[in-house]
């Protein structure tokens, strides 16, 4: 009888088992990508060196997997042991073999058709831990799925969407919990961040990004405007585990380009909130546009790096806003230590106060006959992710150099309706720019620069073997050497990206992973046979 | 019976766009003048008051994008991928379809008036103003400038006159007109095709396509803000010109 279990238990295929100490150590197993950004620290860097400088050239494509979906696909992949975990638009999930870029199972789901979305029926990744992989959906739900089949486990709804609710990030998976935030800020929503225990999917906790009546803070709201203020938190953040902090990104207070119905800072939006793993409680936060009038989201990664600042060491975040400003701050004690203007804008004086507070120029809030500024509301940059090498001890991030003309009117909020009270546009005529930019992480200045024809959409890959992997908005991915951003290779993969690269080993050899158009591309030396 | 099972049919097949199939759901007078507000925010900075703006001439019955109601739905929603309309956000179904119901009132609003004779205009368009040198009508004529097989189903006459005399107030999306000079001494001046990060592809004035990579140029200059176009305001007479508007607006295309 042992003999006949032994021999079963051999003919099951493997499931994903991903524990959380593998997460915590990603760094050490390079050959998997098993976190949004490719560890905790949100370094979207690659351990690898099998592709380098000296053989960039003769990268690529191993294989495509085209989705038969023509929504905006910006799902940044998970890859553990061998098998590739993708979201699709609108809210579905594909797990593909990485040797072949075949699909092994397909989550479907139907969606209300009264949703409402912003931008885009679009979804971010997903997470994997133990032997499940973690989706949220456009109708507000967090889904656990068999990672073997792709079954549903458990499903619950984080919020009602009918009130404007919906969630497009990929989870967070640490420890025993998956944290999640949610998208609304264009729907004045109260936005929040969530934490559900892996196994069961009940609630562990919930930080909410805008105060409450009576709570600290709260008073950063004209009258009641707390109440549907927004600060939504739709782009994962990092976690450090030493610290056992959750670093979490929030988004535009609403109405997003009108601030008289709200007058005040409106925490926390616009912040980095640093929150305990286990109970959600606020440690500290740092406010980038107080009161913000043109919709700079703080949606971005927070990448945490602990390198020496001004002759000590400090445990440090770097933060490129999508304000124009990279910011450096002190990870323990939120402490806003340096900050730079990486991107043109005309907003704000070039140096922020002591504090880290930027220093408003006049004439630059939104009006009913519509005023210029730099940057437009997609920002210096956006959710797509930046990216760190230890090796080079670069900061790398694409950036956005764009205007756009600011309107604001009045609107009153309403359950579930749009909550914008303005709107912009791109200047009429101006062919904006983009470019990927080295940073000096503790100074912020630019070591190179690498210029794209527009802006992009896509986020940022460093590696071991010295590139920095990114992609253009007409299409191209390319290959940088990181130490002084000379071209080394490009493909032209025919789609737009919206979406972050990863790497990781397939039967022992490099691939490099893009979802561009409506398609995965899997990149390496050497095609299928 | 048959009757019957198509109208299940087809209702089963549809849904938001059971609205768009049958008609816009929102097209009273009250749902018109609730859409005034909604137009001027969002549509008149582009398209003015319907036919004196810099975009599409709006009071137009027929909208060559926008067949059907529900297509002008789709195009105030999405944009038109390609030119300067741009998707929006912030307007709920019902404002998208009041704003339908609008733009089809303005359509359905008086004609500009037209002052001159679209046969003389035809005359001046192949004759004097050698216009067909530079723009094709119905496959007849040259390609350096916009297509106007339908230019009076685009464009008010206000905009065509402006464009006469003054062609470089608002120049056509897709010709922007570029300079290069090459690494190897080659000049080519044209209008660009496409162009990204890596290459740009112009068209030369003898239709000649050059597909260069950046890496070989040494100078590459873009004159937004100008056009090949000679201006019209020395070359006809008033006369001419309200003639020549009344020919380009008689265009229609095969609308």
């Amino acid at each position: 009888m042992r003999q006949v279990i032994a021999i079963l238990a051999a003919a099951l295929p493997l499931a994903a088992q991903v524990i959380y100490e593998q997460i915590r150590n990603a760094d050490q197993t390079p050959g998997n990508w098993l976190t949004f950004s490719g560890n905790y620290l949100g370094h979207r860097h690659s351990g690898l060196k099998l592709l380098n400088k000296s053989n960039a050239a003769a990268i690529k494509p191993v294989w495509v997997f085209q989705i038969d979906k023509t929504d905006k696909f910006e799902a940044s992949p998970i890859v553990a042991d061998g098998i590739m975990y993708i979201s699709e638009p609108p809210s579905d999930v594909t797990a593909l073999e990485t040797k072949t870029g075949r699909p092994l199972w397909r989550y479907r789901r139907v969606l209300p058709e009264d949703l409402r979305v912003c931008c885009g029926k679009v979804n971010r990744g997903v997470a994997v831990l133990g032997d499940k992989v973690f989706l949220t959906t456009l109708d507000a739900h967090l889904v656990a799925l068999d990672a073997l089949t792709g079954n549903t486990v458990w499903d619950v709804e984080v919020a009602p969407y009918k009130t404007g609710h919906s969630m497009t990030v990929a989870p967070l998976a640490l420890k025993d919990k998956i944290v999640v935030g949610i998208a609304g800020g264009e729907f004045g929503i109260r936005g929040f961040l969530d934490a559900y225990d892996a196994q069961t999917g009940k609630r562990v906790w919930r930080f909410w990004t805008i105060p409450g009546a009576g709570e600290p803070g709260v008073q950063t709201w004209k009258g009641e405007s707390y109440k549907y203020g927004s600060a939504a938190t739709w782009v994962t953040g990092s976690y450090d585990p030493e610290l056992n902090l959750i670093y979490w990104g929030t988004g535009n207070p609403g109405p997003d380009w009108n601030g008289e119905t709200r007058h005040g800072d409106n925490l926390y939006s616009d912040s980095v909130v640093a929150l305990d793993a286990d109970t959600g409680q606020l440690k500290w936060y740092f406010q980038f546009t107080p009161h913000d009038l043109h919709d700079w989201d703080a949606t971005q990664v927070p990448v945490l790096v602990d390198l020496p600042f001004q002759g000590k060491p400090r445990k440090l975040m770097l933060f490129a806003n999508r304000n124009a400003f990279y910011y450096v701050l002190d990870r323990s004690s939120g402490q806003y230590l340096l900050s730079k203007q990486y991107v043109r804008q005309t907003w704000a004086q070039t140096s922020l106060d002591p504090k880290g507070r930027p220093i408003r120029l006049p004439n630059t809030e939104p009006t009913e006959n519509g005023v210029l500024v730099y940057p437009n509301s997609p920002g210096a940059t956006n959710f797509y992710a930046p990216s760190y090498s230890p090796l080079t001890r670069l900061f790398y991030v694409n950036t956005r150099d764009e205007g756009g003309i600011f309107y604001s009117r009045r609107e009153e909020y309403k359950e579930g309706n749009w909550f914008l009270a303005g709107r912009f546009i791109s200047k009429p005529g101006e062919e904006a720019r983009g470019a990927v930019k080295a940073l000096e992480p503790t100074t912020g200045i630019v070591k190179w620069e690498f210029p794209l024809h527009s802006p992009s959409w896509s986020g940022v890959l460093s590696t071991a073997g010295g590139l920095v992997f990114a992609g253009a908005h007409e299409g191209d991915f390319f290959a940088l050497d990181d130490t002084n951003g000379k071209l080394l290779w490009r493909f032209p993969t025919g789609g737009r990206i919206f979406a972050n690269p990863i790497s990781y080993l397939s039967e022992g050899k490099q691939q490099v992973a893009i979802a561009a158009g409506h398609a995965i591309f899997a990149f390496g030396l050497e095609g299928e046979k | 019976m048959k009757n019957r099972i198509l109208r299940s049919l087809a209702a089963a097949a549809l849904s938001l766009s059971a609205a768009q199939a049958q008609g816009n759901p929102f097209a009273t007078a009250d749902d018109i003048r609730a859409a005034e507000g909604l137009y001027q925010f969002h549509c008149s900075f582009c398209h003015g008051r319907g036919d004196d703006g810099m975009a599409a001439n709006l009071k137009n019955p027929r909208l060559p994008h926008a067949p059907s109601d529900g297509a002008l739905f789709q195009i105030i929603r999405a944009g038109i991928p390609g030119t300067d309309m741009p998707l929006s956000i912030g307007l709920t179904d019902k404002e998208t379809w009041q704003l339908v119901a609008y733009v089809r009132a303005l359509g359905r609003s008086a004609p500009a008036p037209v002052r001159g004779s679209s046969s003389l205009g035809q005359a001046l368009f192949w004759g004097k103003g050698i216009c067909g040198t530079c723009h094709m009508v119905a496959g007849k004529g040259g390609r350096q400038g916009p297509d106007l097989s339908d230019i009076g189903a685009r464009r008010a006459p206000s905009h065509l006159r402006q464009s006469l005399v003054d062609p470089e107030a608002s120049i056509a999306a897709g010709f922007l007109l570029v300079e290069i000079v090459t690494r190897d001494g080659k000049k080519i001046t044209g209008t660009r095709v496409n162009e990204n990060t890596f290459s740009i592809q112009v068209r030369d004035f003898s239709d000649k396509i050059h597909s260069l990579r950046k890496s070989d140029l040494a100078q590459l200059n873009k004159q937004s803000a100008k056009s090949t176009m000679p201006s019209y305001r020395q070359q006809l007479s008033d006369q001419e010109l309200d003639d020549l508007v009344a020919h380009l607006y008689s265009l229609r295309g095969g609308l």
